[in-house]
């Protein structure tokens, strides 16, 4: 964890129960290590998440937001996912336009069984993160 | 508002490497918090009591548990609380042993880490309102999916503690796998033998029905209350005629009918009857081979039918079960032969799999028992066993143990030396894998008494030489090159998943792994229940297993339908949407986007149309409260203000 900086940044996590959550279990019971930088919010299901928390997590002081659900068709509750996936993809595309960088936000899709798969996610997003440092409305809207 | 935090040691899985007591002293600064203390163990006894001491002694009204996942516990300290006179809603776990101790390595990280989810824990909690669960009548009928020996032992448990029970079945007969086996390890009885007189209790029992040849083409609602539509499919010959006599099976002119049965071994006809056992006892034909579908002219089979049974033009029929819950059986598949070319499986017609030679020593196979090589029909004397071909090889996908087959390796090489007295049978392995009750000793008498040579290492290659098949391998106990020139090569193949798994997990809303094979709930202690209640596992579906576990499954998910089963109601969950008719306005966007079809539409006395859910079809997904442009139909438990509660006691700090 040698390249991470020192501070850890705020990131969030909204994950859904069935899926994601588990996965993010799995992870933690396999003791499989992650940069400690993400509080994770559980929802029942990624198409409970209003865009609007996403924006609200960003404009009150977090750095980067990460979701994840189950993987499609797989959804506990059938489509939830499939309309998350169209809500979610439509806040990307709006990020920019409140002068946030949409690489802070990122959606994917993660089984209970995909410990592994939780790591490299969220060390990889960590890590782009810390990249991009931690998020300065003013100025982001400025570049 | 007086909330009370009770963090955990788990004895060193948390306090390893969080501060816990440090958490503790941060947690008290935050407003709302009157109480916060740690603890040793506090899903224990004594650490239940002392969250109960505690509410009564500090008159806490909101609990927060700062331990494991609360996918582990919520659960046991929800109804801690309730005990001590809390509202089961009027508690939050704070995940700081899966999501933090046993995730990250630094202590002053983990500890800061600690500190932020207990925040938000304690905020969410403060606007959780109570909620109450209501009861409503279940429908005390079980599917069984999957007649194999665990689905047929899970149908005649309920069936006994007197559940009515509709199995549906993909294939024509119940039995599954076991009904195509010899003898079965570790004791060598024979399989029809135990099997038989099981599948004449099902198709006897008064409370079963059984579908054969039928599949599920739909599932809706919810534990208590499914209906299930089932596909009959056309057998083009009506079985409510049909006597099993098998003279159509007798005359059939098309004789080169893919028998499945018996996995190719040797052809059947067009219209046939599976194994004598087969129930139920019917005939079915195979349209890909029958000349009256292929050539357009045949009828022979109507014509020799004495109950006029033969129906050309059948159709597949939809029929409509009631049920309350499911238990899911349906069992597991071999690989295809051809993903190992290196061993010319399907090249070399002497080159078999182990289901396929369990059918070459069955009395009742298509060799009446005999032992034969397939390519010319003359009784081998040399058979070569391969052990792990295909599981524990991660090139091709497989990294798992499929794990019968070193004994059913055993059993094989018994029986062989038990047909034809004068073989010698090898078995290449990588290690043998036996440990279940009587199973070591079993893989031991094979070598001891039957003198079956034990070869460890793997085969890199098998190939024609004349009449023989040359297997070369490595014995790496020797550390040497050995070839054998083998009549017979018999490849243990490896265990996978179905290939509808995923299809049909799908649309029984449970997870399945990567290889396909459903997930249990807990993989020790919840090993028969599924994430969806009401949806049960039994036998291989759930992972590679031989059939005393199976047995024990479909057994162990039985019993936990009977104990779901033994009131007349079940509680709902009161975690559900709930609508604002005074901020509805209306639009029934929620009626469209639930996936429930939960949201009907409503008239008020005004004559004002709103939203308004049906409880207990509501599954409390929450798709609706994102949906809803007013905020007006809030998932309860999740309702906007308690997740945004979250993000703010994160983000505004
Ligand atoms: C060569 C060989 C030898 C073996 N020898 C032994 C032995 O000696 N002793 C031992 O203990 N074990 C042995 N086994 C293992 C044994 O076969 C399994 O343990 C057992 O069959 C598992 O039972 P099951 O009911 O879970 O699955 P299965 O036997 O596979 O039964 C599943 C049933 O579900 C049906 N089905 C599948 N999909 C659907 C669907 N979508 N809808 C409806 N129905 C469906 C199938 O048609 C089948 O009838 C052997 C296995 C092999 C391959
Ligand atoms: S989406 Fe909201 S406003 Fe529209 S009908 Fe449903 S609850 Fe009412
Ligand atoms: S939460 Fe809303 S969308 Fe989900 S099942 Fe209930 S009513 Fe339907
Ligand atoms: S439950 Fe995981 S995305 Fe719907």
């Amino acid at each position: 964890m040698s390249d991470i900086a020192p501070k850890e940044l705020k990131i969030v996590g909204f994950l859904c129960n069935w899926c994601s959550y588990g996965g993010a279990d799995t992870a933690g019971v396999s003791r499989f290590k992650q940069p400690p930088d993400l509080r994770i919010i559980r929802v029942p299901c990624s198409g409970r998440i209003d865009p609007l928390f996403v924006v609200k997590a960003l404009l009150n002081g977090a750095d980067g937001v990460l979701v994840s659900g189950c993987h499609p068709r797989d959804c506990h509750y059938s489509d939830g996912n499939f309309y998350a996936r169209r809500r979610l993809e439509m806040l990307k595309r709006l990020l920019p336009f409140l002068g946030i960088d949409d690489k802070r936000f990122h959606y994917t899709w993660i089984s209970a069984s995909e410990g592994q798969r939780w790591q490299q996610t969220v060390t990889a997003f960590v890590k782009r993160i810390h990249e991009l440092g931690p998020l300065n409305l003013k100025e982001e809207k400025q570049s | 508002m007086r909330v009370g935090v009770f963090i955990c040691h788990c004895g060193n899985n948390i306090a390893g490497t969080i501060d816990v007591a440090r958490v503790a002293e941060e947690t008290r600064k935050i407003p709302g918090v009157v109480y916060a203390t740690t603890y040793m163990y506090t899903c224990s006894e004594p650490g239940q009591e002392e969250i109960k001491e505690a509410i009564k002694r500090e008159g806490l009204d909101r609990v927060v548990v700062a331990a494991c996942s609360p996918r582990m516990h919520e659960m046991t300290f929800r109804r801690t609380v309730e005990k001590a006179g809390l509202n089961r809603y009027f508690f939050e776990m704070a995940n700081i042993r899966e999501h933090i101790s046993w995730v990250g390595e630094d202590k002053e990280f983990n500890t800061r880490k600690a500190i932020d989810v207990v925040r938000m824990a304690v905020a969410k909690v403060m606007q959780n309102r109570p909620l109450f669960s209501s009861s409503f009548k279940i429908n005390k009928r079980v599917l069984v999916m999957g007649g194999g020996v665990a689905g047929m032992q899970a149908a005649l448990d309920c069936a006994d503690g007197g559940l009515e029970v509709v199995i549906v079945e993909k294939s024509q007969s119940i039995g599954g796998m076991m009904a195509r086996l010899d003898k079965t390890f570790p004791t060598i009885d024979c399989s029809i033998c135990i099997l038989g007189p099981k599948m004449v209790d099902v198709a006897q029992h008064e409370k079963i029905k059984l579908y054969a040849y039928s599949e599920i083409d739909e599932i809706k609602g919810y534990v208590g209350n499914y209906q299930v539509k089932i596909r009959k499919k056309a057998t083009y010959v009506d079985w409510s005629k049909c006597t099993g006599c098998g003279a159509c099976m007798e005359k059939c002119p098309s004789k080169n009918a893919y028998d499945y049965f018996n996995f190719g071994v040797a052809p059947t006809k067009a219209i046939n009857i599976p194994f004598p056992q087969a129930i139920p006892k019917k005939a079915k034909i195979d349209p890909n081979y029958c000349r009256q579908f292929t050539k357009g002219k045949c009828g022979v089979c109507a014509k020799i039918c004495p109950t006029k049974a033969i129906d050309y033009e059948m159709k597949d029929e939809i029929i409509t079960e009631e049920v309350g819950a499911i238990i899911v059986a349906t069992g597991y598949s071999l690989i295809d032969m051809d993903m190992l070319p290196e061993y010319g499986g399907g090249r070399y017609p002497d080159v078999i799999s182990g289901i396929q030679y369990e059918r070459l020593l069955n009395a009742s196979g298509p060799t009446a028992g005999h032992i034969e090589r397939p390519s010319d029909h003359e009784e081998p004397k040399t058979i070569v066993f391969v052990s792990c071909a295909g599981s524990r090889d991660k090139s091709i996908g497989i990294p798992y143990c499929s794990n019968f087959c070193c004994m059913y390796i055993a059993k094989q090489a018994i029986l062989t030396k038990d047909h034809i007295s004068d073989s010698q049978s090898y078995v290449f392995y990588m290690d043998i894998r036996s440990p279940g009750k009587g199973y070591d000793e079993f893989t031991r008498r094979a070598q001891e008494e039957y003198g079956v040579h034990y070869i460890r290492g793997r085969v890199s290659r098998i190939y024609p030489k004349g009449k023989k098949l040359v297997v070369r391998g490595a014995d790496t106990l020797l550390g040497t090159q050995v070839e054998i020139e083998a009549d017979l090569v018999v490849l243990a193949t490896a265990v996978i998943s179905n290939k509808d798994a995923a299809y049909m997990a799908e649309k029984l809303h449970i997870s399945y792994d990567t290889f396909g094979f459903y997930v249990e709930s807990h993989p020790k202690l919840r090993p028969v229940e599924t994430n969806t209640s009401g949806v049960f596992l039994a036998g291989a579906c759930q992972g590679p297993k031989d059939i005393p576990a199976s047995v024990g499954q479909g057994s162990a998910a039985a019993s936990k339908i009977l104990a779901l089963f033994s009131g007349e109601t079940l509680e709902s969950d009161p975690a559900v949407a709930r609508v604002n008719i005074n901020a509805c306005v209306g639009c029934l966007k929620c009626v469209k986007t639930c996936p429930f079809g939960a949201i009907k539409e409503k008239e008020l006395r005004d004559g004002r149309v709103v939203a308004d859910v049906i409880e207990t079809v509501c599954a409390g997904c929450g798709v609706c409260t994102s949906t809803c442009p007013c905020g007006a139909i809030q998932l309860q438990h999740f309702t906007d203000n308690q997740i945004l509660a979250e993000v703010n006691a994160l983000c505004l700090i």
